[in-house]
């Protein structure tokens, strides 16, 4: 059957990704989001039954020891650069924590 | 002779023999930037001191020559901003692996190229700051996301260039501007400092005017990285050393010819041709069929990539795009454009519970039967041929409304990303009319960039598809 996005299921997914979306944008992207899926579905025609889960590109796992790089090391003033709100060498974020009334 | 028409390997051999000075070459350069990049709209900023820093450089292996980077990469000098409003004012603080081999080895990077916003898209239209015209016929687009890479080397605004691929968007804009593009294996090119989309499947390389050219980038590019673990230790060649050595004994493939949107097409003749002409060489060839299901001897059809490309790569998306929060870089989310809105929640929905099982995993199955697939037909062949596009470059605005244009127009080359394997595009047909060219694709196993070069090579010395590769100094 057929997936059908609501208006409902695209504020949803907006809350979930944190992408404000106004109430005209939830229309059209119901309507594309059915159409995106409509040809993913496609891929139910295949039988995957006895294909693995994760795909095998033959890549393993790499450590290296955590060591200082210092070419790579970053002053105060480099690293605060491109941050939109800065205060005593600080970054300012949003509160995420509610505060008590 | 104006130098900036110069390939790579030209302007290597005249800049190291003083034949010419970096000040002739750049002058030549920037004329035809001042002249047409406004029209154009390829550079989104341009490093003005670039011929100084050249000057040094005559020694080392780029010997000071002027290259074009996607404006996807970081480098501490330029700006960063990936097309994308979000990270408009973004100075990065650090260089990307492939920019400081490129300038190690005495490359200067001369600006920084358009691309589709975030890399998202094919045609360079949904760039945040305006599309990219096609220079051989601006009533087109120059395909995506390296448009603005792929057009500098067809407008001879640069000597060469780099792209980045996720699936297609090296071979599409090399296809349609006629330039020669290479896409590597993934793991061959280090991603470190590249804005990601797609982390399985991106993949940096050259956009270049020859063969040749590109394999020169490419052994400067190439390599383990410590700081991108998916790179691997294969070896690196010399790979313009490897280009004369033929196909003489190749196994050649011919795919996807029985493909709806191939047959009885310009392309469909031109990849005959080529077919032709490698048999010539020395090499055995044969026709590929395709199937629905995956099975021995045959070549999968790529309309299932569509489905698994998409959520694979939204999925992807929308876990790197979450970084954007408007707190250490960038802007606030609401500066998204429409199509990373659009990717960014898509790729939430296919990831989030309950939904996860039905389709990422399911893309996964099907992606391990595209690499299955590969992998087998590879122990028979040593090169596969097809396009990268069933046409030609479409006329601006043909995308719109369409909220998989992208996946449609990469379809022939998303098996093949899936996989992870190498493939290049080069120039093999030239529309009188439009003025618009064709290209060819050659695919060739994990690692194996040594042979889609040599073939690409002997196609391009054996033809007179690429004007540059006949150029005489």
């Amino acid at each position: 059957m057929a997936t059908k996005f609501t208006p409902k299921d695209v504020s949803r997914i907006a809350r979930l990704a944190n992408i404000p979306v106004s109430e005209k944008e939830e229309n059209t992207l119901a309507d594309e989001f059915t159409k995106t899926i409509a040809v993913v579905d496609k891929l139910n025609t295949l039988d995957v039954s006895n294909v693995p889960k994760t795909h095998m590109t033959g890549l393993k796992n790499v450590c290296r020891e955590d060591v200082i790089d210092t070419e790579r090391m970053f002053s105060q003033e480099e690293a605060l650069k491109n941050a939109t709100k800065t205060a005593s060498g600080y970054i300012v974020v949003d509160r995420v924590i509610e505060q008590e009334e | 002779m104006k130098f900036n028409t110069l390939t790579l390997a030209n302007a290597i051999a005249l800049l190291r023999t003083k034949k010419i000075s970096h000040k002739e070459l750049y002058r030549d350069i920037f004329a035809v930037i001042d002249n047409k990049n406004k029209e154009l709209h390829i550079y989104l900023s341009l490093d003005r001191e670039a011929s100084k820093k050249a000057e040094k450089n005559t020694s080392l292996p780029l010997a000071g020559i002027p290259i074009a980077v996607k404006d996807n990469f970081s480098t501490r000098f330029l700006p960063t901003t990936a097309s994308a409003k979000m990270l408009e004012d973004f100075h990065p603080p650090y260089e990307s692996t492939v920019t400081k081999r490129l300038v190690e080895k005495g490359g200067v990077i001369i600006g920084k190229t358009n691309l589709d916003a975030w890399a998202h898209g094919s045609s360079t239209e949904t760039s945040d700051f305006g599309p990219t015209k096609n220079p051989r016929n601006t009533a087109h687009v120059p395909g995506g996301s390296s448009g603005g890479s792929a057009a500098a080397v067809a407008a001879d605004m640069c000597i060469t260039s780099i792209g980045s691929e996720t699936a297609g968007s090296i071979r599409v804009p090399a296809a349609w501007c006629g330039a020669v593009g290479l896409k590597p294996t993934y793991g061959r090119v280090p991603r470190t400092g590249v804005v990601a989309m797609g982390s399985s499947l991106d993949s940096p390389g050259p956009l270049a005017k020859t063969v040749e050219d590109a394999a020169i980038l490419l052994s400067v590019i190439a390599g383990r990285d410590p700081y991108d673990a998916t790179t691997g230790d294969a070896v690196v060649r010399d790979y313009k050393k490897c280009l004369q050595k033929g196909i003489r004994g190749f196994k050649v493939g011919i795919c996807y010819m029985d493909h709806p949107d191939l047959k009885g097409t310009q392309i469909s003749r031109s990849v005959g041709e080529a077919g032709k002409l490698f048999k010539s060489l020395g090499a055995t060839v044969d026709i590929v069929p395709m199937s629905h299901n995956l099975r021995p001897h045959a070549i999968m059809t790529p309309d299932h990539a569509i489905g698994v490309y998409t959520v694979v790569q939204r999925s992807e998306v929308s876990s790197n795009l979450a970084r954007y929060d408007g707190i250490r870089y960038g802007r606030e989310r609401s500066s998204f454009g429409a199509e990373a809105k659009r990717r960014i929640m898509l790729g939430t929905f296919t990831l989030s519970r309950g939904y996860a099982d039905k389709y990422y995993i399911r893309a996964e199955q099907v992606r391990n039967m595209y690499i299955k697939n590969f992998h087998e037909l590879f122990s028979h062949y040593d090169i596969l041929i097809s396009s990268p596009t069933p046409g030609y470059a479409l006329k601006f605005g043909e995308s719109e409304g369409n909220p998989m244009f992208g996946e449609l127009t990469d379809v022939l080359n998303e098996p093949s990303a899936l996989a992870g394997i190498t493939a290049v595009s080069v120039p093999c047909y030239w529309d009188e009319k439009t003025g618009l060219p064709l290209g060819l694709s050659i695919m060739a196993d994990h690692w194996q960039e040594e042979k889609v070069l040599r073939a690409a090579y002997a196609f391009e010395q054996n033809t007179n598809w690429n004007p540059w590769a006949k150029q005489k100094i």
